[in-house]
């Protein structure tokens, strides 16, 4: 079994966030990179267990700069086989899938595995998007994979329930919670990680189809008001009038 | 219980002095840490109990003997990896941090260093992987900072030396099934034996009633005509500096694990100044708990960088047994104020076990008093910057 696994870069969840050149691009400065949560805990984690259990190959695919080494690093720690990282600044979804799918249409995978989405731009396109270029099913937001020869068995939650999927390789999927569990890189695993191969590929040209005009960010959190218990009159005042919930 | 909510504060960006390789060593291993020692280290220290269950992801993670070579089990790494792996195992806890290393500064070190082919082939690979546990024997009932007054002694006959004698203070030994005892031939001359488990006349009975790095357990080791074989001495070095060397070691390593500790601590207290209210603020608000968060941070900046230039020292093989002096007092130091401060902030809540501010001062009442106690470490500065030794008449 030939597996692929996107993996992107995101900020660690206490970065403080903010943004330059006119609140078009997000301030890197200070911030510290994690490899994006869905793709590492659920996507990666779950590729690696079905090749541990039924043999073949995990490689990881990026498109990124030099900047994403030590999230690839930290994936081919936890133990995938090789990396290829695409040598572009992901500008847009579009962008990012079309050079993951030019690389994946060569490479002969058995399933691409994405998170269901990064945990900052929090897009969920990537996947169905390289689906579409590879001409490839697409299953959205797996909770749970089981592959069994060439036919792959997926549960999704549904609103109040579940849905079991049947798809035949070769498939893309999006990982959601539950479908593996944190794995945290031992030595050996480090050690490891540094003789794994890590290819860099140039992009293939391509423009992209969206741009960001403006970041915002959310209104400050109100301080918290303390009303006294026997002021009931107040309490009902303020819900109406200025959090207009009531 | 607490909960481990830990963010690592780096105020002057010394992660950019760091690798990738020694930040995601130092990640892995603090994920590790949340993930298996904070949920149980209260319990432990509460009841005394050494959770040898983690040996072996202690091992996974590297943590013992993190700078060995790779052919004896060790992961050849430089010695800012094995600082960090320390400061995250005494982030956690003092007692973690003391069992890491003396298996790997006080055991697995005068192994590599001093020992042969064959001792290095049958030790240092178990010890590595937390299948073995080792301990260090250098203490005795009667001889603390003066070690080489030492009794214990070993007479050679034939084929065999006889040891005799006892040690006292020894961490992870009652569990050990190798121990590296010091002690002096007929000539006096201190040599290093590899005493293991099992040994007739050995034994380890373990000590009680510390209030302090309950979490390690500690022991004595007793030796009563106890027969070693031969090649059971460590032949590559002799005299009191081979011990000395390995305490270099560990207490490079404590320097680190003790920025650990007052990076908890101060973690704790900052985060618990915001969301304190008294007097209708948060208490952050006030200068006197400013001026004790400020100061806090401002130590513990100063102790990273410090150490950090210490460990590029000991890359170098540079650093001196004197500045690895100067770091271990100034950090466990520091971080024993730390947390006196902290548990301060935290008012009546800082005595619980909802915090870890209190086992982390009493487990430093410890680490401010083995491998070389404060007042040591300080009269050994002055012997080097004097020349002349204030330790000894
Ligand atoms: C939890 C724990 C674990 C330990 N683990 C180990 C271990 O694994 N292996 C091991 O070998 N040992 C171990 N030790 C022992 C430790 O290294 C000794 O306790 C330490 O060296 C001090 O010796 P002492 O307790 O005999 O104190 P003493 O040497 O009796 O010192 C008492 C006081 O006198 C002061 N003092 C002594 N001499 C002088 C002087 N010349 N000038 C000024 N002041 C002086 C000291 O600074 C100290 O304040 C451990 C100790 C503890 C508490």
């Amino acid at each position: 079994m030939k597996l692929l696994v996107c993996i992107s870069k995101a900020p660690d969840t206490t970065s403080k966030i903010a943004f330059t050149d006119g609140n078009t691009k997000f301030d890197e400065n200070g911030v510290q990179y994690i490899v994006n949560p869905y793709d590492e805990w659920y996507a990666l984690v779950r590729a690696l267990e079905i090749v541990e259990a039924s043999g073949g190959t995990v490689t990881t695919i990026t498109v990124g700069t030099e900047a994403d080494n030590p999230v690839i690093r930290k994936a081919l720690a936890i133990g995938a086989n090789e990396a290829i990282r695409i040598d572009a600044e992901p500008k847009d979804p579009f962008f990012v899938a079309k050079q993951i799918a030019e690389h994946a249409k060569e490479g002969g995978y058995d399933i691409v595995l994405t998170g269901k989405e990064t945990i900052n731009y929090n897009g969920a396109q990537v996947g169905a998007m390289v689906a579409e270029f590879l001409d490839q099913p697409f299953v959205s937001l797996a909770t749970k994979l089981d592959v069994n020869g060439n036919t792959a068995t997926l549960e999704r939650d549904v609103s109040g329930g579940l849905e079991v999927v049947e798809v035949a390789t070769p498939f893309v999927l999006s990982a959601a919670k539950g479908m593996a569990e944190q794995r945290i890189p031992n030595m050996r695993g480090i050690m490891a990680a540094r003789t794994k191969p890590l290819n860099v590929v140039a992009p293939v040209e391509l423009a992209a189809l969206t741009s960001v005009i403006n970041y915002e960010l959310p209104n400050a959190k109100a301080e918290c008001k303390y009303i006294d218990p026997e002021n009931m009159e107040e309490l009902v005042e303020l819900l109406h009038n200025e959090a207009k919930v009531i | 219980m607490s909960t481990d909510r830990f963010e690592a504060h780096d105020y002057y960006m010394m992660d950019e002095l760091l690798t990738d390789e020694h930040k995601l060593i130092r990640d892995s291993s603090r994920a590790w840490v949340k993930e298996t020692v904070s949920p149980i280290i209260e319990d432990c220290f509460e009841k005394a109990k050494f959770p040898e269950h983690i040996l072996p992801g202690l091992g996974e993670i590297g943590a013992f003997g993190p700078y060995i070579p790779e052919e004896y089990g060790g992961a050849g790494l430089d010695q800012i990896s094995y600082g960090l792996l320390m400061q995250e195992l005494e982030r956690c806890d003092s007692g973690l941090r003391s069992t890491a290393s003396v298996q790997s500064s006080l055991v697995m070190y005068p192994i590599w260093k001093y020992g042969t082919e064959e001792q290095k082939q049958k030790f240092l690979p178990k010890l590595a992987s937390g299948e073995w546990l080792g301990c260090f024997g250098l203490t005795e009932p009667d001889h603390g900072s003066n070690p080489g007054g030492m009794l214990t002694n070993f007479v050679d006959k034939g084929d065999h030396y006889l040891l005799n004698g006892s040690k006292m203070w020894i961490s992870n030994s009652p569990l050990s099934q190798v121990a590296v005892v010091w002690a002096k031939n007929e000539e006096g001359r201190i040599h290093g034996l590899l005493v293991e488990k099992g040994m007739e006349g050995f034994t380890a009975p373990e000590m009680h009633g510390k209030h302090s790095l309950r979490a390690s357990i500690t022991g004595e080791l007793i030796f009563n005509n106890v027969k070693i074989p031969k090649e059971n001495l460590l032949p590559g070095r002799n005299g009191l500096g081979a011990p000395l060397s390995c305490l270099d070691s560990a207490r490079y390593g404590i320097a680190w694990g003790a920025i650990g500790a007052g990076m908890d601590c101060y973690d704790l207290a900052l985060r618990y100044s915001k969301e304190r209210i008294q007097f209708g603020k948060p208490i952050a608000s006030f200068q006197l708990i400013q001026k004790k968060l400020a100061e806090m941070i401002t130590e513990i900046t100063k102790a990273q960088f410090l150490t950090y230039r210490l460990g590029q020292l000991r890359n170098e093989g540079r650093a001196t047994s004197a500045q690895i002096s100067m770091a271990k007092r100034n950090n466990v130091e520091m971080a024993l104020d730390i947390a006196r401060e902290a548990r301060q902030i935290h008012g009546a809540m800082g005595i619980t076990n909802e915090y870890s501010i209190m086992r982390h001062m009493a487990n430093l009442e410890s680490v401010i008093t083995y491998e070389g106690t404060h007042d040591i470490h300080l009269l050994i500065t002055g012997l080097d910057v004097t020349g002349i030794a204030a330790f000894n008449s």
